[in-house]
């Protein structure tokens, strides 16, 4: 069963949502799941740009409110 | 009431200044006690390294007696805590003491790890140790020109190194007149020159004007070092005769084998700065798991928050506001130009362009942190 972390940015500005994700990845097993919420529209976009790149897998980015939801699952 | 800081080092002296100058009545009368264990008997103004690296300080400037910029009111002992009781409201030490609390401050910081990427330890300078920036300064006097590579792991304290690194180098290059034989290769590991959108702007003009090459999202996966490339995990390759590196950081081995937090980072809650599920146990400084800056400000604007309601806990009975997310970095710009960026969890930043005032301001606060770590600024 795969477990699912939460990285808490919002209201951050440095280091940035997408930064504390490239962190939390490091710390997690293969097939684990973060989940980033931030509050910083920008990072809605750096997120899947950069799991793009590395072959993270994304799993879906929804909005409610002014917080982002994003969430990567670890491929590699 | 018991207060125990770990840690001296800016977090926790500011903390049990600020505290001492608050409770002082209570001392005197027995109704409060401020004991703080650290793990030397000296104190390092850790921004001073990025001077040594570049030749334009001395690690000695960079050292004060721990004692010295402590209240008298305070306790103090080196004597690192090796086991943390947290069930008994207590933790163990080298000596082999035990000292118990009834409110535990832990600011025990963070340090470079540069062994966690593959060949970066052999093959890199960083200026996060006296003996690192020492090398580094070596390295960078010797250098005849040629390739330096900038590459940068997560997470690392002082977000602003990167760029600083980059434009005291670059500068020094200048002075020494070889700047036209020497290639900069800056990194960085997600879609902009930094984490701070604005400050990343700021820096894209600056670097195109100084002829520095960028690659963005740029994460270390190895450094070969028989053929002098950096590979990332991107794909991507930098070559290198000269490598900086800003390694990922990790905290103390002591809170990681005492399972207080993955990778030595302490579960916080932002505002409180209580350690999650604890009532009593507070989190300052590097120590954190927050996703704000490790830097120097970040642990003293927690300090004094935590000093307020640490001695209101004492005199109310309850705490009396929450950090609000601030943090302060200056940016040296260069070796004669500075600006800074401002911002707390409500406010994003808006640094201005670098001028030589604020490098002055900067100069004149390297000398003045003194005060600051004493409580008086
Ligand atoms: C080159 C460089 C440049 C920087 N520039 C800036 C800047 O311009 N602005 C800025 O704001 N910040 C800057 N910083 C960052 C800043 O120095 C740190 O973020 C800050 O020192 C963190 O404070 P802290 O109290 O969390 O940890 P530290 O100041 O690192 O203190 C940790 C303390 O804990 C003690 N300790 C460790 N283990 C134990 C143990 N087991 N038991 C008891 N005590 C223990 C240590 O002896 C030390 O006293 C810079 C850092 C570096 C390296």
């Amino acid at each position: 069963m795969s477990e699912r972390k939460i990285i808490d940015a919002r209201g951050t500005y440095c280091p940035g949502p997408l930064m504390e994700l490239i962190a939390g990845i490091k710390q997690i097993e293969v097939g684990d799941e973060l989940e980033v919420l931030s509050t910083d529209e920008g990072s809605a976009n750096d997120i899947p740009e950069w799991v793009n790149k590395v072959g993270h897998e994304l799993v879906g980015t929804t909005q409610e409110g002014d917080v982002w939801h994003v969430v990567v699952r670890k491929a590699k | 009431m018991k207060i125990l800081i770990i840690g001296g080092g800016m977090g926790g002296t500011i903390l049990a200044n600020n505290l001492a100058r608050r409770l002082k009545h209570e001392i005197k009368h027995g109704k409060a006690h401020i004991t703080m264990l650290s793990a030397s008997d000296q104190h390092m103004y850790q921004p001073g390294l990025l001077y040594v690296c570049v030749g334009r300080m001395a690690p000695d400037e960079l050292y004060r007696e721990q004692a010295s910029l402590l209240e008298p009111e305070i306790e103090f002992h080196v004597d690192p805590v090796e086991e943390f009781h947290l069930d008994q409201n207590s933790v163990k030490t080298k000596s082999g003491k035990t000292y118990d609390y009834d409110a535990l401050v832990i600011s025990t910081g963070s340090r470079a790890a540069p062994e966690a990427v593959p060949g970066l330890a052999e093959h890199s300078v960083n200026c996060y140790t006296e003996q690192n920036a020492l090398e580094m300064w070596r390295q960078v006097k010797n250098f005849k020109g040629g390739k330096v590579g900038i590459v940068v792991g997560v997470p690392h304290k002082c977000p602003m190194i990167p760029l600083e690194v980059t434009f005291v180098l670059h500068d020094y290059f200048k002075e020494k007149g070889i700047a036209d034989q020497v290639e900069f290769h800056y990194t960085y590991p997600i879609g902009r020159l930094h984490s701070l959108e604005p400050v990343g702007k700021w820096a894209e003009g600056e670097f195109a004007n100084m002829g520095i090459n960028t690659t963005t999202l740029f994460n270390m996966k190895e450094v070969d070092g028989s053929g002098k490339v950096v590979h990332s995990e991107e794909g991507e390759t930098v070559e290198y005769d000269l490598l900086i590196s800003v390694p990922p950081h990790r905290g103390m081995e002591v809170i990681e084998k005492n399972g207080l937090g993955a990778n030595g980072f302490i579960p916080t809650d932002r505002h409180s700065l209580k350690m999650e599920g604890q009532d009593n146990v507070y989190v300052i400084g590097d120590t954190t798991n927050l996703p704000i800056s490790k830097a120097g400000s970040t642990a003293h604007f927690e300090a004094e928050a935590l000093a307020e309601n640490l001695a209101a806990l004492v005199k109310l009975g309850e705490p009396v506001r929450d950090y609000d997310g601030k943090v302060f970095c200056f940016i040296e710009a260069g070796k004669d130009r500075a600006t800074y960026a401002m911002f707390d969890y409500g406010h994003p930043p808006a640094p201005k362009a670098p001028n030589k005032a604020v490098h002055w301001f900067k100069m004149a606060y390297n000398q003045l942190y003194w005060a600051s770590a004493r409580g008086l600024l």
